[in-house]
């Protein structure tokens, strides 16, 4: 069931992608009409700021890189986790903190495009990105990258005569009961993703899974990490099963001490959500030509070959070869759910409200 | 002030008012102004109507009174031993005390479930983890230092020889405390309290982490809404509840503490030595609240695999992974902002103090009201705030390297004014009036009186902001920021954000690092201020 990848996984990530989002390939295909003509304002020289979450990180030397390209600097300005850097940038819409944000994903996206954060741009990169990842078809936003939260669980608490979960039903059938705990998805974001994952699973019967849920003791935690470190095996607590991330046993691995071959956790890829992650031209910037500069970088090779190991996400463009480590333990589900921005946008606050009433009240 | 020149007091006035002005004040109103003008006035009139608002507003209420009311409990013993006795490690003893303020939620919160696992008493119906307890044993953890120290440096300050006199006219100890010391202490118990209760007030990741997901408080729900539902009127309606809350609180302490204040003399008297049976009472009171869990921190950063090792210190100077800078240049900058934001908080809280206890009627009450506030409002109405107010030239601040070291102290100037002021106040007039007959200048009589004497009381709050500021994460959180000015809270976040033995090893020895620097830190900064208050104490 774990599924470990091979070097043809750029491709099969493509398909799989691709696969996820029932085929709309059909939509927004104007990018084989070439590249839009670049206005030839000199770059050179100018400075510009990339409002991003707390969680980017790349190597040293990748940033510099466009810098040499370009000659055009880039300064990073952290502005929380993903929903603080959203509030945050709607709170100063108009004169932004920077030039380009990256990090939004697409379960905030609809509440950013609502609140008009982002100026269009169709990146002449794009045409290396599947179009199930193109969730938004205006371009206002860029795909750079895309995951999975998925439930995780501790390989050594399963076997013969408790064999893992296979399904998200599963998770509810007695024989599981008080193993899994689950983030809040009024404060979580891996939470949220998995509320959703539910919902795109059971549709109107996601109330009645989490009704089951309950009463197969799943535990709530407010964060990620009070989950995984306070309640999940592997932060000493007695719960075998955790909603984390698909990456989650890699970093199990490389982040070992002291070092071990095989992770001590695997992913249940059948409860997997997908998270795409956009960078945008933040509306207002004085650097537009600049701003597109970055995001075309964002997309070349350079830095999407960079994101597995620092972000533990994968690369959106196709011609990016991953790297050997994160092939060898990461597990890329072959058919995660997913759900329209739009969906998400319009509904999250009530589904929340109704995951609170049913689970926690 | 009389004879003070009229510059001197126009400064003393104007530098805390345009401080608290533009970085509280402005901030502020321009989120609750901007909150207000959408639906955030309807939710506003609609919130008392609401069963789960009054639910969340009437726990932050009784969590935050019961945890105060512990607090001054657990620590008042304390306060009286390090007060009236001299003993070995007295000033290390003192200095671990700050030691809780920056220490991250999530590490403590392990930490407690670690030790009660031990004695294995969190199994059944003694299990801690998400009940009220946590949050209970948490907030007497993070703040017995407050009450420890602020009571404590006021307590050393008076004369012993009111208790003997009590004692030899035959009132019991117990009397003798009820109705002899605490009257006397009560303006720096009741400053103490008040500072504890409004921490409780707008503690964040106690209650969120520690509580677990069934518990709201108004701070948590503010963040709730403001950032996780992108609701600004929701959550400026409950802000602006907040607000009016802390305001009523710190109007009714204030009264509490000015009423009640009676005037202390001051003591030369040589501190005694105490029984080893009270000696050793006390200290394991004070150890099992806040030593075990320490040790269990210090224990963790040395687990490599099954064995221990000094490996994951040694990491800390290279690059950490997942972070952007190395964890050294984090500590750095953590100092940094530390030194700033206590010198601002030692300007501004002590010239506001001067104006509490020197100033005539409202703007002294005014300038005791409104510096106390950034302690109780929440950590997302500030940060938003500043990001909308002070986001035009001359004042594009967003991205100053500034902001952090300011929002520090807004928090750091309530502890120099709550333990300056009751210090001060205490000074007896006379004392100045024999140095002005004696032909002293106001200024002189400030620099030789009033200073020297309050020279403890500065100690302990400048050592607060110091501790308050290397610990910050709330605040700081919502700043934006660039990956050099990264700070060490931050940092040990971050890295508690991914799976793998190596981060979290990591993080713990950061964690030891940053407390055995606020150890140090404190130790120095309060010998230069017993240095200071000795040498007058024994001229008197």
């Amino acid at each position: 069931m774990r599924r470990i990848l091979t070097r043809v996984l750029p491709l099969f990530a493509a398909a799989s992608a691709l696969a996820a989002c029932g085929g709309d390939e059909t939509t927004g295909g104007g990018l084989s009409g070439g590249a839009p003509t670049r206005t030839p304002e000199p770059i050179e020289g100018q400075a510009i700021t990339l409002v991003t979450h707390d969680s980017f990180w790349v190597s040293p030397g990748t940033l510099e890189a466009f810098t040499t390209e370009t000659g055009v600097t880039v300064t990073i300005e952290y502005a929380g986790d993903t929903g603080q850097m959203v509030a945050t940038s709607i709170l100063t819409v108009g004169n932004p903190l920077g030039d380009v944000m990256y990090g939004v994903d697409n379960t905030f996206l609809q509440r950013a495009l609502d609140a008009e954060l982002f100026e269009a741009y169709e990146s002449p990169a794009l045409v290396n990105v599947p179009m199930s990842l193109q969730l938004d078809p205006g371009h206002r936003v860029t795909p750079i990258n895309f995951g999975d939260v998925c439930a995780n669980y501790w390989i050594d608490r399963f076997g013969d005569d408790l064999p893992v979960p296979a399904t998200l039903a599963d998770l509810a059938d007695p024989a599981y009961r008080g193993l899994l705990v689950v983030e809040n998805p009024e404060t979580s974001s891996p939470g949220l993703a998995f509320l959703l994952a539910t919902i795109a699973e059971f549709g109107d019967g996601w109330e009645k899974f989490w009704k089951s849920l309950r009463i197969n003791d799943v535990v709530v935690t407010a964060s990620w990490d009070d989950a995984y470190y306070g309640e999940f095996v592997s932060g000493g607590g007695d719960r075998p099963i955790v909603i984390s991330y698909a990456s989650s046993p890699p970093a199990e691995v490389i982040y070992a001490d002291p070092p071990v071959d095989i992770a001590p956790t695997g992913v249940i890829t059948d409860t997997c959500f997908r998270q795409v992650e956009f960078a945008g031209i933040l509306a207002g910037t004085t650097h537009r030509a600049a701003a597109e500069a970055l995001v075309d970088f964002l997309l070349s090779d350079t830095f999407q070959e960079d994101i597995p190991l620092n972000m533990f996400v994968f690369p959106a463009s196709t011609t990016a070869v991953l790297p050997q480590a994160f092939v060898d333990h990461v597990v890329l589900p072959e058919d995660p759910h997913t759900l329209a921005p739009a969906d998400i946008g319009a509904n999250r606050n009530a589904w929340t409200e109704r995951w609170t009433e049913i689970v926690l009240r | 002030m009389t004879g003070v020149p009229r510059s001197a007091r126009v400064v003393a006035v104007a530098l805390p008012a345009a401080f608290l002005g533009v970085f509280f004040l402005y901030p502020v109103a321009a989120i609750v102004g901007r909150g207000l003008t959408g639906d955030g006035l309807d939710r506003l009139l609609g919130l008392p109507g609401s069963a789960s608002f009054r639910s969340v507003a009437w726990f932050t209420l009784w969590q935050a009174v019961v945890s105060t009311v512990l607090t001054v409990l657990v620590a008042l013993p304390g306060a009286h031993l390090l007060a009236r006795y001299r003993f070995r490690g007295r000033a290390a003893l003192r200095a671990l005390t700050t030691v809780p303020f920056v220490l991250p939620t999530v590490v403590v919160g392990s930490a407690f479930a670690a030790l009660f696992d031990r004695f294995g008493l969190d199994g059944g119906a003694f299990r801690l983890r998400h009940t009220v307890w946590a949050i209970l044993a948490a907030h007497v953890f993070f703040n017995v230092a407050v009450v420890l120290r602020t009571v404590g440096a006021f307590w050393e300050g008076l004369d012993p020889a009111v208790e003997e006199q009590a004692r030899v006219l035959g009132a019991g100890p117990w009397r003798t405390f009820r109705s002899v010391t605490l009257p006397r202490l009560w303006p720096a118990v009741a400053a103490a309290a008040s500072i504890v209760f409004l921490f409780c007030t707008t503690s964040f990741g106690v209650i969120l982490i520690l509580g677990g997901p069934t518990r709201a408080t108004l701070e948590t729900e503010i963040w709730r809404h403001a950032v996780w539902r992108g609701d600004l009127a929701s959550a400026t309606a409950l802000a602006v509840v907040q607000l009016v809350a802390v305001v009523a609180m710190v109007v009714v302490t204030n009264r509490l503490q000015r009423r009640r204040a009676v005037g202390g003399r001051q003591s030369a008297r040589r501190p005694q030595r105490p029984t080893g049976r009270l000696l050793g009472a006390n200290l394991a009171l004070l150890a099992t609240v806040l030593l075990l869990p320490v040790a269990v921190l210090v224990e963790r950063s040395l687990a490599v695999g099954d064995g221990y090792s000094l490996r994951h210190y040694g990491a800390l100077a290279d690059r950490v992974n997942l972070l952007p800078v190395p964890a050294l240049v984090a500590l750095r900058n953590s100092l940094l902002f530390a030194v700033v934001a206590t010198a601002l908080a030692l300007v501004v809280g002590g010239l506001a103090s001067l104006v509490v206890v020197h100033g005539r009627g409202w703007v002294s009450r005014v300038f005791d009201l409104g510096l106390m506030l950034p302690l109780g409002v929440s950590a997302v109405t500030l940060g938003f705030g500043m990001l909308i107010a002070l986001d035009d030239p001359p004042l594009d601040l967003r991205t100053s390297r500034w902001l952090v070291p300011v929002a520090h102290a807004l928090v750091g100037i309530p502890f120099v004014m709550r333990t300056l002021v009751p210090t001060l106040r205490s000074i007896d007039d006379r004392l100045r009036e024999a140095a002005a007959v004696l032909g002293a200048s106001p200024t002189r009589v400030f620099r030789e009186i009033d200073l020297p004497i309050a020279g403890r009381a500065v100690a302990v709050g400048a050592a607060f902001a110091f501790a308050i500021s290397l610990g910050e994460f709330g605040a700081t959180s919502f700043l934006p920021r660039q990956p050099d000015r990264l700070t060490a809270p931050l940092a040990l976040f971050r890295l508690l954000g991914t799976p793998g033995d190596l981060l979290r090893g990591q993080a713990m020895a950061l964690a030891v690092v940053l407390m055995l620097l606020t150890a140090a830190c404190v130790l120095v900064i309060e010998s230069r201020g017993r240095f200071g208050s000795g040498v007058v104490r024994g001229d008197l």
